[in-house]
């Protein structure tokens, strides 16, 4: 852990970094990485594939514990949380390769999702009590209320593996919002959609964010939603930050395009080639 | 066909098993079917399991378990032949493989013969013997052309029977199937069917049909027609028909409850001859239950069908609602219906059942596949034996006024079985699927060795075990017959059931089917893994600790041999043979692994095999289990109501 940072310049950022790094065995996958995203954006993250996004991800949700460095989330440090506790600070995020609950059925993969919001106790499962079956009512009428938001209203009672796969990305959407995060981080949410589907998922996402409020980080590979929506735009490569900024900035910057170009159009493809390299 | 027992005899195995496995030969099924069939039914003599079966008799002086289990592996191997084969081929092809099949089922079984002549291979094979030879050449050992000709004709007959069975029409087949069956259960469960019937019947009327405990064969045949009979009658006189049996058992069981209790036996009237008991107690309440049944059943055809949909739902709902009482009811004066021996055996099925509920909160539900379950069970079971023991190790037996009873003990058991999985439960908290299986299962090797050890045994008795532990007492009466322990576990399982459903089907439920579907985005969710891993494996074993505690109640005496991995095992199986997740399951997987064993002594002997054999069968076959749960359902079978494809406008708020 290198210094501590100084709370109170977070306003703007929602969420930053300093110097975070994280290794798995010699492979730097993150390295010393310094970033903020202002709250209220929607911003991106882009980068060849391997460049570390995901793990990026990987790191801010806790599924990763960072090696060095810090991540500051609203002020608070979010260093050695598990996943749950930053849940419950409100971050929340989806999956790149989408990851339901396949065997239940979309009401419960959204009421999961509002754990981190739940009271009640196994005791009163057990009893009954009333508070339980009041909280658990709510908790169904909620999540019914964000089906219906994401537009999968109706098929609530379907099980989430029998879902179409725009409807599972959606599903997957609902159950993030249902933990009503303050910022969400989206893994691809566009990857396998036609160029319709594409431009109704840009468009809820920047419902999320205006009527929401929610913070919104991407990474995205298809340039046209990237450019479309971001405000700020991060570019990784190998684990480092090689540019930042506006949408024009960085589609104008020489080291993004030797960075996409240099290595020859595999690099837009939107397969990742693992997620350990990602 | 020939041809082919030459080459086996000579030893071409080889070219012989590569005419089976070749998929391009036209005729490597029949081939495979037969040759598996041979193999079954060699092995099943091999192992002495048709000198077993044949000491029970289906049908008096016609028929025992073993030639009936002799043509099974033939018939079902025609029966399966038949059903892959008659697309492609004419009725008559499909006839004629049906009985090669059975032709060649022979050949094994035939080469073993054979080769018994010339060779002792008893030395190897005990169970190749005169019993063996006797069932497989149909009592013409000494003539053994005759002999094998025998086993060929009826085998070939068996192929040819299975093959046109599958054949028949779908309704025939059920009815044939459904006769049979109840012959055969009835035949081989005529002991315990006899035991029920002696409550009422007197002995001369029952030997009418059953002759000492078996039964003959005029009412063989009749039991064949009825169940036929009974596919073929409409849908609502069958059930008003089973709907009048039950009823008339809830009342011979409320006559022999009541008849047990000292004082209430003036009450109720019955004769020394047994005749009114007949009409009183059976034929009454069956007729009563059968009318008012069908009452119900056609009640509303009186009424215009046509009239409304509610009408139709309350006439509809009336029924279910009988159902709901008439098994509760059954359920309560079950052990009064089935006697003393049988209730034994439903007291130790019903410890089954409730650590089945148990396991299943962990393994079912939170996906945590606990291979060491005994070990909750063994704590149940040793707290009980060291705090009401009479003996010299009894805790508090040698303490003047202080009385700890049963009713008290269950509580600390319960907590103390807790707190072991809790304790036991920390340590894995990281691990899943495989490596957690391995880690519980030497866990419960631990509480074993624990049990035997020298350093508890001042404490438990180590490899002596525990004795002199006293029955629970209820109101002034000792619960010390099968018959009224039988209401503790039903009480028990009651309860367990209840908040087992409760829980599954709260929060605590769904974050444990999060954790059973992912547990990385789980966590993500903000479920505390750990925490609720921890919840799912201290509720299970609580209910681990008090059916130990049943279990010493009801033996008295507590062994360290009890508590082995076989339990673990056992009660593993019974979810997973009864369907995983579902309750009713556990009691179906209970009853045939637990309760078949103990009923049918042939079979204990047979018991891992059948528990094998099964196992494989269920996985390949059924692997949703015998009653699966509606969430296990969906997931392997996929939903029915497939989702709409359209494609809806994106967000709809929007």
């Amino acid at each position: 852990m290198t210094d501590k940072p100084k709370v109170g310049a977070e306003n703007e950022a929602i969420l930053m970094s300093h110097g975070m790094t994280k290794r798995f065995g010699g492979l730097l996958a993150v390295d010393t990485l310094d970033f903020q995203i202002p709250r209220g954006s929607i911003s991106s993250i882009i980068g060849p594939n391997g460049a570390g996004k995901t793990t990026f991800f990987n790191c801010v949700t806790g599924f990763y514990q960072i090696d060095e460095g810090d991540i500051i989330f609203d002020g608070q440090r979010m260093n050695g949380k598990t996943p749950d506790q930053i849940t419950r600070s409100g971050i929340a995020r989806t999956f790149q390769n989408i990851r339901l609950f396949n065997n239940m059925t979309a009401i419960e993969n959204i009421m999961v999702g509002q754990e981190a919001h739940l009271k009640s106790s196994w005791i009163g499962a057990i009893f009954g009590s009333p508070f339980t079956r009041q909280e658990n009512a709510e908790s169904e009428v909620r999540a019914r209320e964000l089906l219906s938001y994401v537009g999968l209203a109706g098929k609530g009672d379907l099980l989430a593996r029998n879902l179409p796969y725009g409807d599972q990305r959606r599903l997957e959407i609902a159950r993030a919002l249902a933990s009503k995060p303050k910022l969400i981080l989206l893994d691809e949410p566009t990857a396998g959609m036609n160029p319709r589907e594409t431009a109704q998922t840009t468009e809820f996402i920047r419902g999320l964010r205006d009527d929401l409020d929610i913070t919104v980080v991407l990474i995205e590979h298809d340039m046209r939603v990237v450019m479309g929506i971001s405000e700020h735009i991060t570019v990784l490569d190998y684990g480092r930050k090689i540019a930042e900024g506006l949408p024009q900035e960085i589609q104008n910057n020489p080291d993004v395009i030797e960075a996409y170009l240099g290595r020859g159009a595999a690099s837009k493809s939107k397969i990742e080639v693992s997620r350990v390299e990602d | 066909m020939t041809s082919i027992a030459a080459k086996n005899q000579q030893g071409q195995v080889q070219s012989l098993w590569k005419l089976i496995s070749d998929e391009s030969q036209p005729y490597h099924h029949i081939l495979r079917m037969g040759f598996l069939a041979g193999i079954t039914l060699l092995f099943l003599g091999l192992i002495g399991m048709l000198e077993a079966f044949n000491e029970r008799e289906v049908i008096r002086d016609v028929v025992t378990l073993a030639q009936f289990v002799l043509f099974v592996p033939t018939f079902a191997a025609a029966y399966m032949a038949a059903q892959r084969i008659r697309e492609e081929q004419s009725i008559g092809m499909v006839l004629v493989a049906a009985t090669i099949i059975g032709l060649l089922s022979a050949i094994p079984t035939i080469v073993i013969l054979l080769i018994n002549t010339q060779v002792n291979i008893r030395d190897m094979f005990v169970h190749v013997n005169r019993d063996w030879l006797e069932i497989i050449t149909f009592d013409n050992r000494n003539q053994l052309g005759l002999g094998i000709g025998l086993l060929l004709g009826s085998l070939g007959l068996a192929g040819l029977l299975g093959a046109v069975l599958q054949n028949l029409p779908q309704k025939i087949r059920r009815s044939v199937i459904f006769g049979l069956s109840l012959m055969l259960v009835i035949g081989v469960m005529s002991e315990t069917v006899g035991l029920i019937m002696q409550e009422i019947f007197t002995d001369d009327f029952l030997d009418n049909f059953f002759k000492r405990d078996t039964l003959l064969l005029n009412s063989a045949i009749g039991l064949f027609v009825f169940g036929v009979a009974l596919i073929w009658v409409p849908d609502k006189v069958r059930r008003s028909f089973v709907f009048g049996l039950v009823v008339a058992m809830v009342a011979l069981g409320l006559r022999n409850l009541l008849l047990a209790i000292d004082s209430l036996t003036s009450i109720i009237p019955t004769s020394e001859e047994g005749f009114l008991d007949v009409f009183l107690y059976f034929l009454l309440p069956f007729v009563a239950g059968f009318a008012g049944r069908l009452y119900l059943e056609y009640g509303s055809r009186d009424s215009n069908k046509a009239k409304t949909d509610t009408k139709a739902t309350t006439s509809t709902g009336r029924p279910i609602r009988v159902d709901l009482i008439v098994s509760i009811a059954i359920l309560l004066v079950a052990p009064w219906i089935v006697g003393r021996a049988l209730s034994d055996v439903m007291v130790t099925i019903g410890i089954f059942v409730l650590m089945g509920i148990g396991l299943n909160v962990a393994v079912g539900l939170a996906g945590l596949l606990d291979l060491g379950y005994v070990t909750n069970y063994a704590v149940g079971a040793y707290v009980l034996a060291v705090m009401t023991s009479t003996g010299p190790l009894g805790l508090f037996n040698s303490q003047e006024g202080v009385i700890v009873n049963f009713w008290m003990v269950i509580p600390v058991a319960l907590l103390a079985a807790m707190l072991a999985g809790f304790v036991f439960a920390v340590p894995v908290l990281k691990m899943r699927g495989d490596y957690l299986a391995i880690a519980t299962l030497g866990f419960g090797e631990i509480i074993g060795r624990l049990a035997v050890s020298d350093a508890l045994a001042p404490i438990i008795g180590g490899a002596q075990g525990m004795s002199f532990i006293p029955k629970p007492e209820l109101l002034g009466f000792t619960l010390k017959d099968p018959e009224q322990l039988y209401y503790i576990i039903l009480v028990a399982c009651a309860i367990t059931l209840i908040v087992s459903i409760r829980l599954n089907n709260s929060r605590t439920g769904r974050q444990w089917m999060a954790i059973r579907e992912d547990e990385d985005v789980a966590s993500a969710m903000g479920i505390n893994v750990a925490q609720a891993k921890l919840l799912a494996f201290t509720i299970s074993a609580a209910t681990g600790g008090v059916a130990g505690a049943i279990f010493a109640a009801k033996v008295g005496t507590v062994f360290p041999n009890s508590f082995s991995v076989i339990v673990s095992i056992n009660v593993l199986s019974l979810i997973i043979v009864g369907g995983m997740g579902s309750n009713p399951g556990i009691v179906v997987g209970a009853i045939v692994l637990i309760g078949l064993p103990e009923l049918l002594r042939e079979f204990s002997d047979f018991r891992w095999l059948m528990y094998g054999a099964l196992l494989i069968w269920m996985m390949n076959n059924r692997p949703d289990g015998l009653w699966p749960s509606q969430v296990r359902r969906r997931e392997l079978i996929g939903d029915d109501s497939s989702p709409p494809a359209d494609e809806s406008p994106m967000m709809a708020s929007e």
